[in-house]
């Protein structure tokens, strides 16, 4: 009992108080670009991308592909592109995900009012990671821990498909996992919709057409909802969820 | 053999090529005698297979060796005598098509190249008997986890069997490794196990490093240890959190929880990265310092100093705790021995096995750490040992940031790759050894890469530390051994 006390004690309070607001320091998240010229014939950014996420005049950037390595920030000669803390971002539509030269402000999840009527008072979610690498899964498992709460929204994971609204994909959908995620789909009640997160589920990020990837699900079921990041901060996914259920 | 830092290196010619017999017989006399298998690879080169063997004597010395065998001919297998190989000669079938006369149980490692149709219609072991029954679960699990199926054997409640079937998050990884330039490969070896990210950076660059005749100061090495260390303690925080809400402590799991958040959130001050990821790249180190972020580096650690011995003296006083854990999912010396386990499974079972001692990394010969050992092979152990490490680690990071506190090293250029070479490197993870393996050809190109996560042994620990058991057991066992499935499956 005393023991326990002193545990609760060291604890204090822990709940980030708006995740709305919250910016992680150090976090290497959003991209800007400068609108500065580019050197002629340079294409050291593009050259640069592990994922080609990267296209030029003007430099545009996908989001959807991005892995946040930060290697075309190092080799700009221009310092155009800056990774800064932010973790908002996310969109409706693969095309929500650019960064373009420019501009400051990008795209954010539109709120749906449909999504809202029907889960932004309740929205259960079964996450299935088909190849995701564990990074998202923890980040996926810690929206839900002391510090992000993502419950205190109504929101929180459930065990089975049967039970779930959301379908959150992690991974860049294995050959070995195909038949898995179509039973989890099939097995959901509607209304039901997909949250793709991080860059290997969104586009295939660095396993995009790798020996063991068979994409196929999201080809014939698209989501409605893209997290990127690898993987996405907890921040990222629970700004992205509130944005599409209109919540605060 | 020259031996830098983390990586082993040695000229391919260099290698004692045998015929597969007598190759075999050396083989078993060296592991007969005390060595131990590091790992077995094989590739195939044109109508051959040139399998490598990688063994390690109680010295620490590597000894390399290699055949070449005709695929159909192949050889006699050699997992009957020495069972720490099945993993291996399975991968080696698997991969290789290479024949391995005789093997027991070569099931595939990952099912590469097949369809699900084919991991379903997979003949798991059977127990007969009336009251025998089986539960199949997987390969999606009932949380946020990964997913891998797991096949129970049961008599009543107690679990007789247990058979581990993965391979649903083989994604390719080490043909990918082949199809992009050697030098940038980083941003993908980190998420081979995403939990795993600084460590397989590490084993990748010192490989390259080695290959490509780069030699780092010792500075360099201080900071990658300094992020493979946050990463263990990161994780083990992360274990011990799991272990605590499989047993329905929930002030454990929300307590570390919380201070796994604040280990990650030091990484990210760091590198940008909550998983590491950016640290580390050849040649050096990605890591931004400036004086209020080794302040902050200092205070995150002096509160996780302060904090843990509180929860840990919460948790491991409790006697629910202590009742799920001891003797709970056991596995004995002689069994971890046999089945070659590595890393805190290994270590929790009495072997004294850490590749921060077994290579000579420079950083930890300027600031040494001991390794915890414990002898009982339980539940119980392999959480102390989780403690006893995170306390180790933080405390040789504040030792370190003592010594040296400036330690940005931005990466120095990587040139060509020596050709015709064999690169071996060792790295401890959080949960073992991980081993990372590039062959050179003739013009420095990578001819092969493996890739080896300690999760590949670990798991058939965790297969016979539940036999005996209760199912209901099995979620905490599983936390314990805490595997990676992506990095199994690759």
């Amino acid at each position: 009992m005393f023991l326990s006390l002193r545990v609760r004690a060291s604890q204090g309070t822990q709940a980030i108080a708006d995740l709305r607001k919250a910016v992680p320091t150090g976090f290497r998240g959003r991209p800007t670009i400068r609108r500065d010229p580019c050197a002629a014939d340079c294409s050291a950014c593009r050259d640069a991308c592990p994922t080609q996420a990267i296209r030029l005049a003007p430099v545009a950037l996908d989001l959807g592909r991005c892995v946040f390595c930060n290697a075309c920030a190092e080799v700009c000669p221009e310092t155009k592109i800056e990774f800064r803390p932010e973790p908002r971002m996310g969109g409706n539509e693969p095309v929500d995900l650019t960064v373009r030269e420019g501009e400051e402000e990008m795209v954010r999840v539109r709120a749906s009012a449909a999504f809202s009527r029907l889960f932004g008072r309740s929205l259960k979610m079964r996450q299935v990671s088909a190849g995701g690498c564990n990074a998202c899964e923890l980040e996926l498992n810690a929206v839900t821990n002391v510090n992000f709460d993502v419950q205190r929204f109504g929101i929180e994971w459930v065990a089975s498909p049967r039970h779930a609204d959301a379908l959150v994909l992690t991974g860049p959908l294995t050959r070995n996992m195909k038949e898995a995620v179509r039973l989890a789909w099939d097995a959901m009640p509607e209304p039901r919709f997909v949250v793709a997160v991080g860059a290997c589920a969104i586009s295939g990020g660095l396993y995009d057409g790798a020996a063991g990837v068979d994409r196929g699900f999201l080809e014939s079921v698209g989501p409605s909802l893209y997290v990127p990041g690898c993987p996405p901060h907890p921040l990222t996914f629970v700004n992205a969820i509130l944005d599409l259920l209109g919540i605060a | 053999m020259k031996a830098s830092m983390t990586a082993h290196q040695v000229a391919v010619d260099a290698i004692p090529r045998l015929e597969p017999g007598p190759w075999r017989e050396d083989l078993l006399k060296q592991l007969r005698a005390d060595m131990r298998v590091v790992t077995l690879v094989g590739r195939r080169d044109l109508d051959r297979v040139a399998i490598t063997a990688v063994l390690q004597a109680s010295d620490r010395s590597l000894r390399v060796s290699r055949t070449e065998v005709a695929p159909e001919r192949g050889y006699h297998e050699m997992t009957t005598e020495h069972a720490a190989l099945h993993c291996f000669e399975r991968e080696l079938h698997e991969q290789t098509g290479v024949r391995i006369a005789g093997h027991p149980w070569l099931k595939p490692i990952r099912y590469e190249g097949q369809e699900q149709s084919a991991m379903r219609s997979h003949p798991f072991y059977k127990i007969e008997g009336k009251e025998v029954h089986e539960v199949a679960v997987g390969p999606i699990h009932a949380g946020v986890i990964e997913p891998g199926s797991f096949r129970f054997m049961c008599l009543g409640e107690q679990v007789h069997h247990l058979e581990i079937h993965l391979g649903y998050q083989h994604r390719g990884v080490e043909r990918r490794l082949l199809e992009r330039d050697p030098r940038s490969l980083t941003p993908l070896i980190e998420t081979i196990a995403g939990d795993t990210s600084v460590a397989h950076a590490w084993a990748y660059c010192s490989a390259l490093e080695g290959l490509a005749g780069c030699q780092l100061d010792g500075e360099t090495e201080l900071a990658r240890a300094v992020a493979l260390e946050l990463e263990r303690v990161a994780m083990h925080l992360s274990g011990l959190a799991g272990m605590a809400a499989d047993v329905g402590f929930l002030q454990g799991a929300t307590t570390y929880g919380r201070l796994r958040t604040t280990a990650i959130n030091t990484m990210m001050r760091l590198c940008g990265s909550r998983f590491g990821r950016g640290a580390l790249r050849p040649g050096g180190v990605r890591m931004r310092l400036p004086p209020e972020t080794l302040r902050d580096i200092r205070a995150n650690l002096e509160l996780l100093q302060a904090d843990l011995p509180i929860i840990n003296d919460c948790f491991l006083m409790a006697r629910t705790v202590q009742h799920r854990l001891r003797s709970t999912g056991t596995l004995t010396t002689a069994q971890a021995r046999e089945l070659g386990l590595v890393g805190l499974a290994a270590r929790a079972s009495g072997i004294e096995l850490d590749a921060r001692h077994l290579m000579e990394h420079g950083a930890y010969s300027v600031v040494p750490i001991q390794p915890a050992v414990l002898p009982d092979g339980d539940c119980w152990a392999r959480a102390r040992i989780r403690i006893a490490e995170i306390e180790a680690s933080l405390s040789w990071i504040s030792t370190v940031i003592a010594l040296y506190p400036n330690w940005e090293h931005p990466p120095l250029s990587i040139g060509e790759l020596a050709p015709n070479q064999l690169a071996i490197s060792l790295v401890e993870g959080f949960r073992g050894e991980v081993v990372h393996c590039i062959e050179t050809g003739a013009h420095g190109e990578v001819v092969h890469y493996k890739v080896q996560d300690p999760s590949l042994r670990n798991w058939m620990g965790l297969a016979l530390a539940v036999r005996g058991n209760e199912i209901s057991d099995f979620p905490i066992c599983n936390k314990s051994f805490d595997l990676s499935y992506c990095g199994n499956d690759l």
